[in-house]
């Protein structure tokens, strides 16, 4: 997928003054938020198993090489493939090759992040393979040839009214005049377009929320239960997966999923939770007769040992996205690339570099409600900050920030100084804005004020007032 | 007030922050006035600010200079008390890692932490006090500042006091918790999204009903005022200090002045 994260402010801008993209963000808060809430405070020891998930993950990739070499020992010994991919390019090539070999036309696909960023749609499209997106919400906008804007709501940037103008119009061989106001109708009518692809595809590939070093397993957890039909109705199963999704045991899955869905969709559990090794046994009544798993790095070994170690804990639960202000507002398409919101702000400079992805970290407020809803306890403002210091250690800070930060600084590390300045500044503003107690427009403060007023300063600093009333020795 | 006579007196450096001193002096003296009441012998030390805006713009060696400041010039006070959750957080949660290559400062800055209090909550889990002497007849409503909240637990301290307060009611802001939208150089750094932010909450804090808005971070104060006012909508915007110290006569943040 080609970024546009440079574009940030002017993607934020329009998403701003998109009246529908409003309204269909409107659900975030409503919705996610407060599932999210309820589920938690349905859970005592929810504090607790975040302690655990956190001490799970950090303990996996600490000792990251030795997990993959035993998940991998035990994929093979399933009768599985591993295919090691340090790129995006290896990763897709890999896919190709496992496709033709079986001479597959179609692939059925249940929802995939890696996918996206490997932007394997495209490339399969490319070399004659049809790519069937079965998640509704990613057939919806596959329709519509637009990318995920939310990483387990893939379309939540439409409302009902779009997907049923999207289906009247791809559907174009169903009648014209067929009721689609509910979502109920709306949801049968995707399945019943979808089943013909389920049974006719060579191919069926899945991400994975897990991979389980002690079986080697993956495991994938689903509202609709169209991973299921995608991984066992044709021939070959890939799953594509990034190496931070290892786990030592079934247990230690089993713990982080409790946290998992509920910090996602509110719910107790996913409706489906699916657990695969390898291909299919004689005994085993249905399955896939081959089991890849293509494993991807693509820049995040590079970020073991850095302040951005913690950032390949996520769980791609969504909660820091649901609960981010800035997210909300704007949407995901305005982060331009995969991953969107405050992970996307730390992850994706980390996968893309930070001269394209510059923007994303800068973009918060560091209000820190997304580490206060991680389970993972993950430090996301922290490691947005620790991206703008490399943006500055690299010189690519704007020139005005880094001046005006530098001047700044420079006045702040005087304080006899300072105050001269803060004395002169608040005191003519302080006259100047009197009358009306505010400024509608300043020189120099437009940021501020072409969409707020400036509160005029009361006059005279707290300092010199308080240095007069000593002297008066009044208290 | 009620100054707890069980509790020894001690020495509060009063960290002014660099938006009270020049915006909004009168919360500032609240500050005295609320922590004297405390039994607290208040001092000045020359300062400017906590370094924050270098900080988070990713210049750590600016933030340095400016922090080495702060940590010299309240070296010897028992606490260091500011009107704001975001410059107490920046000294409580953030000096002690802006400094972790430096291991001697880094201790001077772990000592500085320990001692650095947000001033609401310094009054009422440092100071145990549970009342005020005050008034103010009206509704308020209350927004909850983000470093306070979540870095610092700030969330009933300011509701315990403000339950003292003769003639106060209080109409609890839907969404409190959310972020205004300031969040320093953001809001001019990204006015747009700043200024959706804003105006939903400015649309919460007029849903209330309420005539007064507290909080307890001129920043944020700052922005919802700025942003009521431009909307138009009635209701006066004030430091929850000065409410508190029964300071609230004056005109509030934004508002014509005396004379
Ligand atoms: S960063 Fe945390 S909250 Fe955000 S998706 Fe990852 S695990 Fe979930």
């Amino acid at each position: 997928m080609q970024a546009t994260s440079r574009a940030f402010k002017e993607n934020a801008g329009a998403a701003l003054n998109d009246p529908r993209l409003q309204r269909a963000l409107g659900n975030l808060r409503t919705g996610f938020q407060e599932r999210r809430r309820a589920a938690v405070a349905g859970l005592p020891e929810f504090e607790r198993l975040r302690d655990e998930g956190r001490a799970i993950k950090d303990h996996t990739l600490a000792n990251l090489d030795w997990y993959l070499e035993r998940w991998e020992a035990n994929v093979r010994a399933a009768g599985g493939h591993v295919h090691w991919c340090r790129t995006a390019a290896e990763a897709r090539d890999a896919i190709l090759g496992i496709c033709r070999a079986v001479g597959a036309r179609s692939m059925t696909k249940g929802k995939s992040m890696i996918a996206e960023e490997i932007a394997l749609n495209g490339f399969l499209a490319e070399h004659g393979i049809e790519p069937v997106e079965t998640d509704l919400g990613e057939y919806i906008i596959q329709l519509r040839d637009e990318p995920p804007s939310h990483i387990i709501a893939p379309a939540i940037h439409l409302t009902r009214d779009d997907v049923e103008a999207t289906f009247r119009e791809h559907h174009d061989e169903l009648p014209a005049g067929r009721p689609l106001a509910e979502p109920r109708q709306l949801t049968d009518e995707a399945r019943a377009m979808l089943r013909r692809k389920f049974l006719a595809a060579d191919v069926g590939l899945t991400g994975a929320n897990f991979l389980v070093a002690e079986t080697g397993s993956s495991i994938i957890v689903t509202n609709e239960g169209n991973g299921d039909l995608t991984q066992t109705l044709p021939k070959v199963h890939i799953v594509l997966a990034s190496l931070e999704k290892v786990v030592p045991t079934l247990e230690d899955a089993a713990t982080i999923l409790r946290l998992l869905a509920r910090s996602a969709t509110g719910q107790e559990f996913s409706s489906y939770t699916t657990i695969s090794t390898g291909p299919r046994r004689p005994e085993d009544l249905d399955g896939p007769e081959q089991y890849h798993v293509v494993l991807l790095d693509n820049g995040r070994s590079a970020m073991l040992g850095t302040e951005f170690q913690d950032m390949l804990r996520c769980i791609r639960c969504s909660a820091c996205l649901n609960h981010c202000p800035v997210y909300s507002a704007v949407g995901g398409h305005a982060y331009g690339w995969v991953y969107p919101g405050p992970m996307g702000a730390v992850l994706t400079p980390g996968l893309i570099g930070v001269e394209e992805a510059g923007h994303l970290p800068n973009a918060s407020t560091f209000c820190g409600r997304c580490e206060s809803v991680c389970p993972m306890k993950i430090p996301l403002p922290k490691m947005m900050r620790h991206w703008r210091e490399r943006q500055v250690e690299r010189g690519l800070a704007p020139a005005v920030a880094r001046w005006g930060i530098g001047l700044w600084a420079f006045l702040a590390a005087r304080p006899a100084l300072y105050g001269l300045a803060a004395r002169l500044g608040a005191g003519l503003l302080g006259r100047l804005g009197r009358r009306r107690g505010r400024f509608g427009s300043l020189p120099l403060a437009g940021g501020w004020t072409d969409v707020r007023d400036l509160p005029a300063p009361e006059g005279g600093t707290f300092r010199d007032r308080w240095a007069a009333r000593r002297r008066q020795g009044g208290r | 007030m009620d100054a707890p006579a069980s509790r020894p007196t001690c020495r509060v450096g009063l960290f002014v922050t660099c938006l009270v001193d020049f915006f909004r002096p009168t919360v500032g003296f609240a500050a005295v006035k609320l922590l004297e009441a405390a039994g607290c012998t208040v001092i000045v030390p020359p300062q400017t600010c906590c370094g924050q805006p270098a900080y988070n713009s990713g210049d750590r060696a600016a933030a340095r200079r400016v922090a080495r400041g702060v940590l010299d010039a309240f070296a010897d006070v028992d606490y260091v008390v500011a009107p704001s959750g975001s410059c107490a957080g920046m000294l409580r949660e953030h000096y002690p890692e802006l400094f972790a290559d430096e291991p001697e400062v880094a201790l001077a800055a772990q000592r500085l932490a320990k001692r650095s209090w947000e001033l609401v909550s310094f009054l009422v889990d440092v100071r145990g006090m549970t009342r005020v002497d005050a008034r103010f007849a009206g509704t308020v409503t209350y927004h909850d500042s983000c470093s306070g909240l979540r870095e610092l637990g700030v969330k009933e301290q300011p509701r315990t006091l403000l339950a003292g307060v003769q003639g106060l009611s209080l109409a609890e802001l839907p969404g409190a918790e959310i972020c205004c939208g300031f969040g320093g150089t953001f809001c001019v750094k990204y006015p747009a999204i700043s200024d959706r932010m804003v105006t939903d909450k400015a649309e919460d804090v007029r849903a209330t009903g309420a005539g007064t808005l507290l909080a307890g971070d001129m920043g944020c104060l700052l922005n919802i005022a700025g942003k009521l006012s431009r909307l138009g909508a009635p209701v006066a915007v004030r430091h929850v200090a000065e409410v508190l110290a029964d300071m609230a006569d004056g005109p509030p943040i934004g508002a014509p002045g005396r004379g």
